[in-house]
């Protein structure tokens, strides 16, 4: 298990005497000086930083946008506009927002899929997997909510089509969605439920990121190669190798983000959100933003079942596509935590990964135009969503399960500062 | 390092597929004028000569159909206009003023914090006097379409007869051309409710500029409306350099840091 960590010593008299009454000095000297790391955290560790960053980014931005905005159906587009026109960087504030929003979501894919590879998910990190997988569900909702405000086209159609997506579920189904819209369909009530939301969660979202910190504390962090800490020789303080290692790859991040901030403000954005709502005006095709792709995909491709029609099944297999990622801790019983030393798993993981781009790519298509042809055999986007959806569950499902019982793993190093000093030999 | 690449590629589909919507059954794609656009790349400035001209196409053409609503007469001195002559612009105007002591309301000309009105009293009123199809108001318009600027360009230059290619091509998409639309390859199914608006010489450009050939104007309008729809861009792109030029020393500063602290505590 981890070392302790060093004990906090204030030399200032005021910060000495708050801290004996208040221990809250205690409590950020243990989280981010003195809090033991393993010694062999590679840049992907960084990312978990990087999303607690934009969440900041995101909240600072969002609440100087509220004083500019307007969330009323007949004036929310208008009030948009005014920020980007009139308000003093007013223009900065959106595209940042808009774009971090983007960011934050490709920064936690790429700490989940960190998290994917080394098998974090493993106890004893179990709860601290889950209370991540509730940020990110609490994400998915406030960027979902987040993309209505403007109240342009595509914040519309794209609310109608989400929304009524709860319908299917039996029972509950049409009472939740009027719930939602506040009425018999997506109008000014619900734009005003959506803003009121879109404030609450990214503060939900700070509590449970306190929880989802906490839980790490206890463990300590998991590492490369996936073994336990044996001693204080496996380990490093936080300060000043993190910090200074994550402030550089904070720099990084915000050189890329910046660059489409400035540059290409409007290139993860679609264009038919530039035109004001309008209900009586379908958009031809209407497209959720690019990091709810993969799911999207997932909805679409179930056929009607015998047991059900498409649209409950599609809206299931939606859901169980994130739910079952709670129950992964007890689908991968492996020993070995990190895909370094797992063989077969490790290729299966990158499958994985292809397969989820390949489905965001399918989410942006219509489903019956061809993908591609095989002579004169047409595969339609359908076809490709249904076989890249399949690999999706049986990844987690069957090869996880299979592979905790028959594969047979490579050799583990002996201890973190063993692995370390052979690597640099 | 080659997984880093490969994580970048992924984002990269990613991003792609996530702006990547079809065009809807178009003969053709959208293209930029012969020269480029002076506004496009980093460094990317407006032609405020060109604008000012669009303008001119836009308040003689455009208006009597569309809209320009989120455009305020002050912010065309963005373009080089004088205090004086966006007076004179907003005076051509007439809008209602605020009720009177007596509650009357009545017509005022326009000042400069006025902004294009539409020309319809509302859209029901647009639609009726265009077959049915109400003109978009245009402020937003080079955003709001995929392609942006080239797709205004395109859209306004490709108007023609249909020839023998392009009724086999319509016939192939099962496209009918209806009675009271125009054929045009650039625009979603092939047609829209405007007549071509341009035709050569339709404006009379001032002493010393461009002959105001179809595409002469047609460029000119787009560049004017690509101002209207983002006229922050000037200030966004030349306040980015600096960003960019920060974080890049900043990134190489942070980088060195890291390595030194790197080789002190873990030795390597
Ligand atoms: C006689 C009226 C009229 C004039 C003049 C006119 N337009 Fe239009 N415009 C329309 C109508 C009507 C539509 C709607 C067409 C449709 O939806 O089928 C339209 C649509 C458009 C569109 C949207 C096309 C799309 O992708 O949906 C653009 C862009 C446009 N006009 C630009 C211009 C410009 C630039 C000018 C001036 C050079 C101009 N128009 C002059 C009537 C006009
Ligand atoms: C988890 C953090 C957050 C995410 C992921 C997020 C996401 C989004 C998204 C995707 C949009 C649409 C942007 C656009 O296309 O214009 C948006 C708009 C908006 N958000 Fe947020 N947001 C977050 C936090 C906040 C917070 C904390 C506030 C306020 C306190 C806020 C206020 C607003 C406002 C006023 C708008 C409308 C203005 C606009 O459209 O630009 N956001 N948000």
């Amino acid at each position: 298990m981890t070392a302790p960590s060093r004990p906090f010593e204030p030399t200032n008299g005021v910060i000495s005497w708050i801290d004996r009454r208040l221990p809250i000095f205690t409590v950020l000297h243990g989280a981010l000086v003195a809090y033991p790391t393993p010694r062999n955290l590679n840049y992907w560790w960084s990312f978990g930083s990087l999303a607690g960053f934009m969440l900041v980014i995101q909240i600072v931005t969002g609440i100087v946008l509220v004083m500019h905005y307007t969330p009323h159906s007949l004036m929310a587009f208008e009030s948009v506009e005014h920020i980007m026109r009139d308000v003093n960087y007013g223009w900065l504030l959106r595209y940042i927002h808009a774009n971090g929003a983007s960011f934050f979501f490709i920064v936690v894919y790429i700490h989940i899929f960190r998290g994917l590879y080394y098998g974090s998910y493993k106890g004893p990190r179990e709860l601290l997997w889950m209370l991540g997988l509730v940020i990110f569900l609490l994400m998915m909702a406030t960027a979902f909510m987040g993309y209505v405000l403007p109240w342009g086209q595509m914040s519309f159609w794209g609310a109608t089509v989400i929304t009524n997506l709860f319908g299917a579920l039996p029972l509950i189904g049409e009472p939740l969605v009027e719930l939602l819209w506040g009425g018999f369909s997506v109008d000014n009530p619900t734009l005003n439920r959506f803003f009121s939301l879109h404030y609450l969660l990214p503060f939900v979202i700070v509590g449970v990121v306190i929880m989802h910190i906490w839980t790490l504390h206890i463990p300590g962090s998991n590492n490369p190669l996936g073994i336990d800490v044996k001693g204080s020789q496996d380990q490093i303080d936080f300060h000043p190798y993190h910090t200074v290692k994550d402030v550089f790859m904070l720099s990084v991040l915000l050189l890329v983000f910046f660059a489409f901030v400035f540059y290409a403000p409007n290139f993860m954005g679609h264009p038919d959100n530039y035109i004001p709502a309008n209900p009586m005006a379908t958009p031809e095709h209407i497209v959720p933003e690019w990091y709810f792709l993969p799911f999207y995909a997932i909805l679409r491709s179930v056929p009607d079942l015998i047991i059900m029609d498409a649209k409950l099944a599609g809206v299931l297999a939606m859901g169980a596509s994130i739910l079952l990622l709670f129950a992964l801790p007890w689908l991968d019983r492996s020993p070995v935590r990190s895909g370094t030393f797992r063989p077969v798993m490790k290729w299966l993981y990158w499958v994985l990964l292809v397969d989820v781009v390949i489905l965001g790519v399918v989410g942006a298509k219509v489903p019956d135009d061809t993908a591609f042809s095989i002579g004169s055999l047409g595969v339609t986007w359908l076809t490709v969503g249904q076989i890249t959806t399949l690999y999706y569950f049986a990844y987690f499902l069957v090869a996880l399960p299979l592979l905790s019982k028959f594969e047979k793993t490579a050799p583990l190093p002996e201890s973190i500062s063993e692995a370390v000093l052979a690597k640099n030999a | 390092m080659k997984k880093t690449l490969y994580t970048f590629a992924a984002l990269a589909m990613f991003a792609v597929a996530g702006t990547a919507h079809a065009a809807g059954n178009t003969i053709e794609q959208p293209a930029p004028p012969a020269g480029g656009w002076q506004h496009d790349g980093i460094f990317g400035t407006f032609d405020k000569v060109a604008a000012q001209r669009g303008l001119q196409v836009y308040r003689e053409v455009c208006a009597t159909c569309h809209g320009l609503k989120f455009v305020s007469f002050r912010t065309l001195s963005d373009l080089g206009f004088s205090e004086a002559e966006i007076k004179a612009i907003a005076k051509e105007y007439t809008f209602m003023a605020e009720p009177d002591d007596e509650g009357e309301v009545l017509e005022r000309t326009g000042l400069p914090f006025d902004y294009f009105p539409s020309p319809y009293a509302n859209e029901k009123a647009a639609a009726a006097m265009n077959n049915g199809a109400a003109p978009p108001d245009l402020s937003l318009m080079t955003k709001a379409r995929v392609g942006g600027p080239d797709y205004l360009y395109s859209l306004l230059t490709a108007y023609r007869d249909p020839t023998e290619a392009d009724l086999a091509a319509l016939a192939a998409a099962n496209i009918e051309l209806g009675d009271t639309t125009y054929f045009n390859p650039i625009m979603g199914g092939n047609q829209l409710a405007m007549a071509p608006p341009l035709d050569d010489g339709l404006v009379e450009y001032a002493e010393g500029q461009p002959e105001a050939t179809l595409e002469q104007m047609a460029h000119d309008v787009t560049v004017f409306l690509t101002w209207a729809a983002e006229p922050k861009m000037e200030e966004r792109k030349e306040m980015g350099r600096n960003v960019m030029a920060f974080l890049v020393i900043f990134c190489g500063i942070m980088f060195f840091a890291y390595r030194r602290i790197a080789k002190r505590i873990l030795g390597h």
